[in-house]
Order: C-alpha cells, then structure tokens, then sequence
C-alpha cells in the first residue's frame, strides 16, 4: 500500500528534472567519501539514492541528510554520472518543508523561512533580526550562546539593529507576488537551476 | 578599469572590514567601483530552501538595475552571493521559457533582464583582469616573514568556477604571494567553513571548523586569509567556543584577503578596518612594519 507522502513524492520527483536524474546513480559512494558532514547524517547521499530507487521513500524524505548537507557542492563536482546532488538536497529540502516531514531537532527550514521573510520585509538580510527570531522561535536560550559575539561584534559596529529597507520595495513586492502567481501554475518545487 | 560592485548584506554589517578594505584595494589599483543602486538581498542558500523560483526572481532584480546602469559584468566579494546570482544566470540559460519566466516577474515592476551580466569574484577580477604582475609591481610594503594560510572556502570555486581548479585552487595564493607573503601548503583550502549550519546545527560547523583551525595550526600558519564573510565570521567568532569544547588552544589571526592585500599595497591599517576584526591581529600587522 502506497502512502500518501510517498504518493506526493513521486508526483514531486516526476516534476523534477534533477530528481529524475538521479536514477542515473550508480552507487559508487564518491558522494559520500567526500561529503564533509556525511557522519552527522541519517543517511549518506549514496544511501539517500538508494533508498529512493528502492521504494524507501518515507525514510528518505523524513532524513536529515539534506538539512545536514553544508552546500558545499564537493559532491556536485565529483559524481562520475554528474548528478546534481546539492541542488537534489534543496529540493528535498523544499519538499520535506511544503509536506511537515523535516524530522524533530532540524530547525534549518525555520532558519531558511526567516531569511526569506527578512528579504520580503527589507529586501536585505537584516542580520541581527534575523538570528534573533530564529532563535526564539526555536531555541530561546540559543540567544545567549551567541550573546557574546553578537556583544564583540556591537562593540566593532559590525551590528547595526535599525534595519535599511530598500528603496525600490515596491519593486520588490510586485516582483515576490507576481513570482508567487507564476510557482503557483507549477508545482514550484522543481530543482531545475543547474 | 570600471567595474560594477554588488556588495551584499553582511558586507553591508557584519562584514564591513571586507567591504572597506574591497574598495581600498580597488582604489591602490585604481579600479573605479560603482555600486548597483538599491541592490537587494541575493537569497543566499535560504531563499533556495523555501522556494527556489521565488528566490531566482528576487535575485534577478539585481541583473535588471546592472542592465540597465549599462554593464556587462558584476562583482562580488562573497561567495555565497557569487553561487545564488550564478544560479539564476543558470536557470536563464537552460531555457527560453525560463527566461520568459523571469523577466515575467520582473516586468511586474517593469524591469527585464537579458540575461547578459556575468557575476565575477573579486579574486578572479584581481588575477585575471589585473594580473599578478601588475599587483607585484604596486607592492609597496611586502608582507615579509608572514605565513599565510589562503581560504578560498567552497563556494568560491564550486560548482561555477572557471578561472580556478574546484577542488585544489590556486588564484588566491597567487596574489598573496605577490603581496610578498609565504603561502603555506594548505589542504583544506576548498574545504567548507559550515555556513550558516554554525546556526542551525552549531556542532557540524565546529567540528569544520575545527579541522581547519588544526591542520593550519600544525604546519605554522601566521593567520588565515578569507574570501568570504561567512567564513571569516564561523572562522573568527568561534575560536573560544572549540577551545572550551574540544579541549584546544587556537588563537588563529583572521582576516579578509583584502586587508592583507590593501597592507601590501600600502594603505594604512585603520583605512582597512582592521579596528573591526574579532580576532588580533598582531602577527600580520608586524609583518609590515619597517
């Protein structure tokens, strides 16, 4: 019996041209023998292929492997059947966010939805609002580890707390919404940037 | 030389020495920089994670204005901006309907882009339009007896790069080298800082982190150089963090390429910002004096 997030992923993976891609993979494990952060992982790139080829969907999408992934593309650049895998992490990230499948403990999508808010707000990552409401909306207490530095840094200028917006907000808005119409006629889930 | 300067959001605040001491090089070469006006937040990798068309459209704004201010190529000095705006060049190219897509959104504030500026790091800029030797010649003040560790980081070279090897790169070795320092052999030069995983999972980054802290360490490198707020900042700001947690005693100098450079080349320590770092920076410093 096909579950319900293994019915989306399929659908998902049949709009994704990287995706469909990675049935190209050969198991060779160059992914893993050099990805960086591959012990703090569920699962390996390699095995993450693995599992989707082999019908262990669920398990796959619920890893933490792609909010693990440091996007650092030493995979990208290596794999011999030039998978896209870093691009491949986002999309699962993207997934994983649409469906409420990042596992418990992984506080990337938070982090990544309040980068983006920043932007549709300012147009500009306004650095210490940012990892200040990261951090109550995930680990209050987190704001203390990072006190100090956020203290050396004030003290070098290097914080500024009033936030610049931009200009050219309109601009930016009218270019968010109408994008948003666009994605909305796709999926908009698609990892097509390479 | 003219070029056209995207600065960025942490150049903008937390990276202010970068940016400073950016446009200082830029003056002792006399490079003429002009900013993109109003620019906006390239999406970084955050953007991508949420929603990656958004993200590309947001991005492009950028291209528009640049188009428009009528220059072919931009320049960045970090590496994340370097991937997120070379990414949407990517997308534009795969397809025309792609690039109807863009310039869909984009006309909703009646901009376009054609799709034709190049996105170019300041590294490759100095090495390849400038050239080493020219750099050579307007030493002024070789930083003699310094041993420099040159942290290209990842983005810097992977997955675009085409002016540098992506696994083992070299340009930015080069131009510390013209700027009279020892470059030390340095394995992990491409090896990646964590990024923004020093928020999300703080324990990754460190351990990256703490890889690199000990490899440059042990072969007796005098500080490292970066090409990359993100990296400067996980590299400068989480030394006593590791110390306490693994039980280690780095107090590793940390400073942008382009302080290092701007010394060379004569301009004074405070104009570089150098009153903005985190970590001392005595050991460079000295390397200049006399």
């Amino acid at each position: 019996m096909i579950s319900t997030i293994e019915k989306k992923y399929f659908e998902f993976e049949k709009s994704s041209e990287e995706l469909e891609c990675a049935k190209k993979c050969i198991q060779c494990g160059t992914c893993a023998g050099s990805c960086p952060v591959v012990d703090y992982m569920d699962s390996s790139p390699r095995k993450m292929f693995g599992l989707l080829r082999g019908g262990y969907v669920e398990e796959a999408v619920k890893s933490n492997t792609p909010w693990i992934c440091a996007s650092c593309y030493l995979c990208t650049v290596r794999c011999p059947k030039e998978i896209k895998i870093t691009d491949i992490m986002y999309a699962l990230k993207r997934f994983a966010t649409r469906e409420k499948t990042v596992p418990h403990g992984i506080t990337g999508s938070v982090m990544a939805e309040t980068f983006a808010n920043m932007i549709k707000k300012y147009g500009r990552n306004a650095e210490a609002e940012m990892l200040t409401t990261y951090f109550l909306k995930t680990n209050p207490f987190g704001l203390m580890g990072i006190a100090p530095m956020g203290m050396a840094l004030f003290m070098k200028g290097r914080i500024v707390i009033l936030p610049h917006t931009i200009k050219g907000k309109n601009e930016l808005d009218a270019i968010i919404n109408k994008a948003k119409e666009i994605v909305a006629g796709d999926l908009g889930l698609g990892a097509g940037s390479m | 030389m003219e070029i056209l300067y995207y600065p960025g959001c942490s150049e903008e605040i937390s990276a202010s020495n970068y940016d400073k001491s950016a446009r200082k090089v830029c003056e002792a070469l006399a490079i003429k920089v002009t900013d993109v006006t109003d620019w906006n937040c390239c999406g970084a990798t955050n953007y991508l994670s949420v929603e990656e068309f958004m993200g590309f459209a947001v991005a492009a704004r950028n291209f528009a204005i640049a188009e428009k201010m009528g220059f072919n190529q931009m320049m960045v000095v970090c590496n994340g901006c370097l991937t997120a705006l070379s990414k949407v060049n990517q997308y534009m190219e795969k397809s025309s309907e792609n690039k109807n897509k863009i310039n869909e959104a984009l006309g909703a504030a009646g901009l376009k882009y054609e799709g034709k500026i190049k996105v170019r790091h300041f590294i490759d800029i100095l090495a390849n339009d400038i050239g080493v030797e020219k750099i050579k010649q307007k030493v002024i003040r070789p930083l003699k007896n310094l041993k420099v560790a040159a942290y290209s980081g990842c983005q810097l070279v992977r997955p675009y790069c085409d002016f540098d090897s992506k696994e083992f790169p070299t340009v930015l070795d080069g131009l510390l080298n013209a700027a009279g320092a020892e470059v030390i052999d340095f394995e992990g030069k491409a090896r990646c800082c964590g990024g923004m995983l020093m928020t999300t999972k703080e324990e990754v980054a460190q351990k990256l982190i703490k890889d690199i802290l000990e490899e440059v360490t042990r072969k007796g490198a005098d500080c490292i150089a970066t090409a990359c707020p993100l990296c400067q900042i996980n590299l400068e700001g989480y030394q006593s963090k590791i110390n306490s947690k693994y039980g280690t005693n780095y107090n590793m100098e940390i400073v942008p390429f382009t302080q290092l450079l701007g010394l060379a080349l004569g301009v004074g320590a405070q104009e570089l910002a150098f009153n903005k770092n985190l970590t001392n920076t005595k050991k460079v410093l000295s390397g200049t004096s006399g």
